[in-house]
């Protein structure tokens, strides 16, 4: 055990885990909205509408994310036309194409846990704030809205924790983050297991206070 | 198309070979998990503390820490480990570890921790009726395991062990990072050298979803089987 490896070493790995973080937030921020927008989608009586949001989430869950990341880093840099247009601005950037490929894939994710959440939303809920008199708009917010975020928010939690765990791919486009820096001073000093128990007992932490937030929404949230 | 062409001037024999190396590599890996889900089952469900809490060690850790990061740790340290323990039993050669046991054994690690939470999922939701039936019946305990308790665990297991394997066909992907040939690496050697990562990823996007595709297929089947009587 080299103990000075594992002491100086833990600056450098959580000022990456700041990165880890950035990267954690801003996808998820997109990918609820992307979720959000899915699963209304797969509501929607139109079969063709339908299909086209259950395509999305079957190809987005049914391939790695690695694939989805070198498809969008690599991939598209290789379109002329996209070259000319303003979207090349985001995509020659690693950053951006991670954070695009994240927000995609929790997306698929999101919108099938919204969308078991709308599905339990009985008709009886709705119209029993009906036959109280609440109008429909009290209705959603103070009826709908709370039940779905209730139930759908322990799924939630766990892809939050998946996505965290999914952020370590940024480093195979170059990005130090924390699994990133991890592999560069493992590879400097080979002390893989030094190495390894500061980068994932931070991974771990991150995990812990993720979880405990989740608990206490819950909680919140329940009926009792 | 080309591109795929078998033979010489296209890739479609080397991207066969390395779909057939992802679906070797995963069912290694699922049994490699299996392994490890065995000892750690039981070590859940024991009364005793201290093996209960080695087994909440495994799978929180393994669960909370990126597939990444194990994978460098046995990438990196593999080799190291074996050449300590060899040194050990006095053989102080240098040690290689093929690619493939070491991305085999880091990612059933992986899949153990997860397959460990679904078969104590699944232990643990078994009426206590079944088991007091079973003594009743005079039965061993090889046989209460093997004929009342296991077959009612592979039902309620099958759903979730199905999850396991996509997760696990998915973090096959990772092990590319090690330099074994699997759909992963076998797309970035022909994107490199093609210069056409679009299509080639493109295309390793297509093996996965059709590998997913069947083996959800396959595990239905699995499924029917044994609910039959339900």
């Amino acid at each position: 055990m080299d103990l000075e490896l594992m002491i100086n070493s833990f600056p450098k790995l959580l000022s990456a885990a700041v990165i880890t973080l950035k990267l954690l937030s801003v996808s998820l921020i997109i990918g609820l909205l992307i979720g959000l927008f899915f699963a209304i989608l797969r509501l929607n009586k139109s079969l063709f509408i339908n299909r086209f949001a259950y395509g999305y989430s079957y190809v987005f869950r049914g391939t790695p994310l690695l694939v989805q990341i070198f498809i969008i880093y690599f991939g598209l840099g290789q379109i002329e036309y996209l070259r000319s247009t303003v979207l090349w601005v985001i995509l020659k950037e690693p950053y951006w194409c991670a954070i695009i490929a994240f927000a995609l894939n929790t997306g698929a994710y999101t919108s099938e846990i919204l969308r078991s959440a709308f599905q339990t939303i009985t008709p009886g809920i709705i119209e029993a704030g009906k036959s109280l008199g609440i109008s429909n708009k009290v209705i959603f917010y103070k009826i709908q809205i709370p039940i779905a975020i209730r139930q759908s928010l322990p799924a939630y939690g766990n892809e939050i924790i998946l996505m965290m765990k999914g952020t370590s791919l940024a480093s195979t486009v170059t990005i130090m983050d924390l699994t990133g820096v991890a592999k560069y001073i493992i590879s400097t000093t080979f002390k893989p297991i030094e190495v390894f128990i500061v980068a994932g007992g931070i991974y771990l932490f991150m995990t812990f206070i993720i979880h405990n937030v989740i608990k206490f929404l819950e909680k919140k949230y329940s009926f009792n | 198309m080309e591109l795929l062409a078998f033979g010489d001037t296209g890739w479609g024999d080397e991207l066969f070979y390395a779909t057939l190396m992802t679906i070797a590599v995963s069912i290694t890996a699922m049994f490699i998990g299996f392994l490890f889900a065995l000892i750690f089952t039981p070590l859940k469900l024991s009364k005793n503390k201290f093996l209960n809490f080695i087994a909440n060690s495994y799978t929180t850790i393994i669960r909370g820490v990126p597939e990444l990061l194990v994978i460098y740790l046995f990438f990196f340290g593999g080799t190291g480990a074996v050449m300590y323990v060899a040194s050990i039993f006095g053989y102080n050669e240098y040690i290689e570890i093929n690619a493939f046991i070491t991305g085999a054994f880091a990612i059933g690690i992986i899949s153990g921790a997860y397959s460990t939470e679904v078969f104590r999922g699944a232990i643990q939701s078994i009426d206590k009726g079944q088991f007091e039936a079973a003594n009743v019946l005079g039965l061993n305990k090889f046989g209460k395991f093997f004929k009342i308790i296991l077959p009612q665990t592979l039902r309620l297991a099958i759903p979730n062990l199905s999850n396991v394997w996509q997760i696990t066909l998915k973090d096959t992907s990772l092990i590319s990072v090690t330099g074994l040939v699997e759909i992963m690496r076998q797309s970035y050697i022909a994107a490199g050298s093609t210069r056409d990562p679009l299509f080639f990823y493109s295309f390793a996007a297509v093996l996965y979803l059709l590998l997913t595709f069947v083996s959800m297929k396959l595990i239905n089947r699995l499924e029917i089987k044994y609910s039959r009587g339900y």
